[in-house]
């Protein structure tokens, strides 16, 4: 035997091996093949490559368990019994970027499914690894690592804190600051999932002066970006007015109304979600988004778009409404109400409806100035019908039936509330009915109107019980009309007529 | 005494008359008391007529009087009341109007004080107006604002796009460069049946034809790294060149064994000591050292003496030496006598060791023969 012959063997070896994690690599792409390859025992398979002395080799073992472990939780949790996340620990400190990159890929392919996987990966010393990874100089490498980190931190608070342990922050605010526009999305990502957890968690990231370099990339030209940078900022702005101050302080606004126009639907909800953190804590926030034509930008932007993408901007003016009367009047001058009774008519879905129910409540609860601005634009019998309707959902019922109740509480505005006398439920009814008893006894002109209208001849159909207070409502209305006429329109007074004429005897000389 | 005794005598004279006429005034009284008798009773009703007509009279005026004196008083008591009641209502009526006056007064302070204290804690209406109106015309700022954001955007994009159509255009003009008009030939874009040629002529005459591509050596890293990462394709996995070719097979022929050829191939460089080291040596060894002492120097100045004494002590020459003061360039910059005139270049010529190549190769390279050498 040659020396050619043996290093034949060994170089066909080599070959085969190199064939097949390829063709499983590449057969790992089409979820139809999973199961088959699951079948065949690939785990047990590959586990041994991931020692393979040809990097090549390694590094495509890698990508094929991850892209095994990506499909779903079980390949994820075979992945993890087999052992096979401290070998790749093991090596991701030691090999070349390549294989790093591999290597945190299935990291994050396992880490994603659950908390369990996660937390799996936690107890393999993975983070500490994970975290020198980010200091690394490639960027893929670092990408890799914070996308990683990213998702074993967005399942809980408690593998969060351990992702925030590890040190994770600072060194992923560094990577926001580097200029690959990836590697700056993964990690605004990441710190996304590390803020929404706790105010905690929020507050560790702002101590790294996360909002400042954040609030610096507001303007940049990438959707994506701005999407993660816009998310990450109103995740931390959410959980108190302190963090929500210190967001405020990095001066986004009125920056970031610019990404309402965006042509990025996703920008467009995550800076309506932010701009809705803000202003749901204090009424003074909300001033400073009003004063800044935020209520301006955001119901643009609840024109310009459908669907879910409005929730947010609905919220938003809900919450800017509810802290006081003079915000709610800013609503309502920025041409907010027409718009919201828009989105509570063409909307199809119910929880945006909800919103929109909600918003109007809190605008027209104030005053009955407030109560009028809404109710002239035809939002009450709209929101009747969804109160009334049985296809609405419950939520959309019970905050349909609030919004009516709050404004029909205020509303002096009688034009308005006359159809709701012919087809309100009575547990309405009897708001609509203490209104006119309020407004009648102090005009003269409504009370005429009234007569005309045909509202007092309902007034008198209506059937309350003695003594209840609708029925103290209909008695001190009665009671400012001649009762004459209060007679002449109560049911049956025909017939007591004909009777009176049949029992009447002409005087006959 | 008779003055007295007149008297008596006129008394007693008169007493005499008048006892004498006492009869006829008896006769006379009874008689005229006889005759008025008659008329008695009538004059006596007279008399109580006039009396109590004089009395009634005089009682009327009395009471006349006591009535006008009355009057008199009463006047005086009831102005005196009227008078203190009118002092009353004149001091009521002004201390009313005084208290109207204060109340108007403290109404109007209570007003303002209100009015102030409503506007400044509770609410200011105006304020509120004004504030509305300015909030709606910031919202009419910024919407105006990010509008024109938006067509800038807009507008940018726009520009982007038509920049990537006419560069497309611009390469696809340059692939069909070959359709352009010649003298002889009309191309396709430029008939001889139009007017005007296609503006498509026109481009490609401004085009630079395209000259045929090499075949790119492709790069080891092609792929994006972010590209692989999200496992979009599968390929996307860099290769390493560290592996040695495998299917390597022995080509037909009188050719040496593969490895030695590899081997060859792969070599590493090996200059030879002259080529490895620079011809220069010594000028870039001075330059260094030059380069070091500059470096170590404390100061770029030399030291130059403190005195200027020297300076202004004119030289006296030796009067045995006929030639000037001042250095001599024999001995430092050159030995022999020169002719500057008769030289053919003005460098110097340098010194260029001749190459030994048949060392340098030994039993490295292969001779014509094949063999190694």
């Amino acid at each position: 035997m040659s020396q050619r012959q043996v290093l034949q063997v060994f170089e066909q070896y080599q070959k085969a091996r190199t064939q097949f994690v390829q063709m499983v690599a590449e057969l790992a792409t089409r979820p139809q093949n999973i199961e088959t390859l699951q079948n065949a025992g690939v785990m047990s398979l590959l586990r041994p490559l991931l020692l393979d002395v040809v990097p090549t080799i390694q590094q495509t073992a890698a990508l094929a368990l991850g892209r095994l472990a990506n499909y779903n939780d079980e390949l994820a949790e075979a992945v993890v019994k087999g052992d096979i996340l401290p070998q790749l620990v093991y090596s991701l400190a030691e090999q070349n970027r390549f294989y790093k990159k591999a290597a945190a890929f299935v990291l994050r392919a396992v880490g994603k499914h659950s908390p369990q996987l996660a937390q799996a990966i936690i107890d393999c010393g993975a983070l500490d690894t994970l975290v020198i990874c980010l200091e690394d100089f490639d960027p893929g490498v670092k990408e890799a690592a914070a996308w990683a980190l990213g998702y074993i931190a967005r399942h809980n608070a408690e593998l969060s804190q351990a992702v925030v342990d590890a040190g994770a922050v600072p060194l992923l605010v560094l990577c926001i600051q580097e200029p690959e526009i990836a590697l700056r999305r993964i990690a605004a990502s990441a710190l996304s999932d590390i803020s929404k957890h706790s105010p905690e968690l929020a507050q560790t990231v702002v101590d790294a002066g996360a909002t400042a370099h954040l609030a610096q990339m507001i303007l940049n030209p990438d959707a994506k970006l701005k999407r993660q940078i816009l998310s990450a900022l109103s995740q931390i702005a959410k959980h108190s007015i302190d963090l929500a101050e210190m967001v405020v302080e990095a001066e986004i606004f009125p920056v970031v109304l610019t990404c309402l126009k965006d042509k990025d639907e996703y920008v467009k909800k995550n800076a309506s979600t932010l701009i809705r953190e803000i202003a749901k804590h204090t009424p003074e926030l909300s001033q400073l988004i009003v004063n800044a034509g935020g209520v301006a930008a955001v119901i643009d932007c609840i024109g310009s778009c459908k669907g879910n993408i409005r929730l947010p901007g609905i919220m938003m003016l809900g919450y800017v409404a509810a802290h006081s009367a003079n915000l709610a009047m800013v609503v309502i001058i920025s041409k907010g109400v027409p718009q919201l009774s828009v989105c509570l008519s063409e909307e199809p879905e119910d929880h945006i409806k909800a919103a929109g129910a909600w918003a109007l409540g809190q605008i027209g609860k104030h005053t009955p100035e407030h109560a009028r601005a809404v109710a002239v634009t035809n939002t009450l019998p709209v929101l009747l019908s969804l109160y009334m309707s049985t296809e609405s959902s419950e939520d959309l019922q019970v905050k349909s039936k609030k919004a009516i109740k709050s404004i029909l509480q205020k509303c002096t505005y009688l034009p308005a509330l006359e159809p709701f006398l012919y087809d309100a439920p009575p547990n309405i009814l009897k708001h609509v009915i203490g209104q006119f008893s309020k407004v009648l006894p102090h005009d003269s002109k409504a009370r005429r109107l009234f007569v005309t209208s045909g509202g007092l001849k309902k007034l008198q159909e209506i059937k309350a019980e003695p003594g209840s207070l609708l029925q103290e409502y209909i008695n001190i209305i009665n009671n400012c009309y001649p009762e004459e006429i209060v007679r002449y329109y109560s049911p049956g007074y025909s017939e007591t007529l004909l009777q009176r004429v049949d029992s009447y005897q002409p005087l006959t000389n | 005494m008779g003055k007295n005794g007149t008297r008596r005598a006129e008394a007693m004279a008169t007493l005499a008359r008048l006892q004498a006429r006492s009869t006829i005034l008896e006769h006379q009284y009874y008689f005229r008391n006889s005759v008025v008798d008659v008329f008695r009773k009538k004059e006596n009703d007279a008399a109580v007529k006039i009396q109590s007509w004089f009395r009634g009279c005089q009682v009327r005026a009395y009471i006349r009087y006591l009535h006008r004196v009355a009057i008199i008083i009463q006047k005086w008591w009831r102005s005196y009341l009227g008078r203190q009641h009118y002092q009353l209502i004149v001091k009521l009526a002004y201390y009313t109007m005084k208290m109207n006056l204060y109340n108007a007064m403290a109404v109007r302070i209570q007003k303002r004080w209100r009015g102030y204290k409503v506007r400044k804690y509770c609410f200011n209406y105006y304020y509120l107006k004004e504030y509305l109106r300015a909030v709606s015309e910031a919202n009419d700022a910024i919407r105006e604002a990010l509008d024109e954001f938006a067509d800038m955007q807009e507008r940018e994009e726009k520009k982007a796009t038509l920049e990537r159509e006419e560069k497309k255009r611009d390469y696809q003009a340059r692939k069909m460069h070959y359709l352009l008009s010649t003298k002889q030939i009309p191309g396709i874009y430029n008939s001889p049946f139009r007017k005007d040629p296609d503006p498509w002529e026109l481009r490609l005459q401004k085009a630079k034809p395209l000259t045929r591509q090499r075949p790119r050596v492709t790069q080891e890293h092609s792929v994006s790294l972010s590209d692989w990462l999200a496992c979009r394709s599968a390929r996307s996995f860099p290769q390493s060149e560290v592996l040695p070719p495998i299917d390597r097979k022995q080509c037909q022929g009188p050719f040496r064994d593969i490895t030695e050829v590899l081997e060859q191939r792969y070599r590493p460089l090996e200059p030879t000591l002259r080529v490895a080291e620079p011809i220069n040596e010594l000028k870039e060894a001075r330059e260094e050292f030059r380069r070091q002492e500059w470096m170590r120097n404390v100061n770029d100045k030399m030291f130059l003496p403190f005195s200027s004494y020297h300076k202004n002590k004119k030289y006296i020459p030796s009067m045995h030496s006929s030639s000037k003061y001042g250095p001599d360039s024999y001995g430092c910059q050159h030995f022999r006598d020169e002719n500057p005139k008769k030289w053919i270049c003005d460098k110097d010529f340098q010194t260029v060791l001749p190459s030994f190549d048949l060392f340098s190769k030994y039993g490295k390279s292969y001779s014509k023969a094949g063999q190694i050498v």
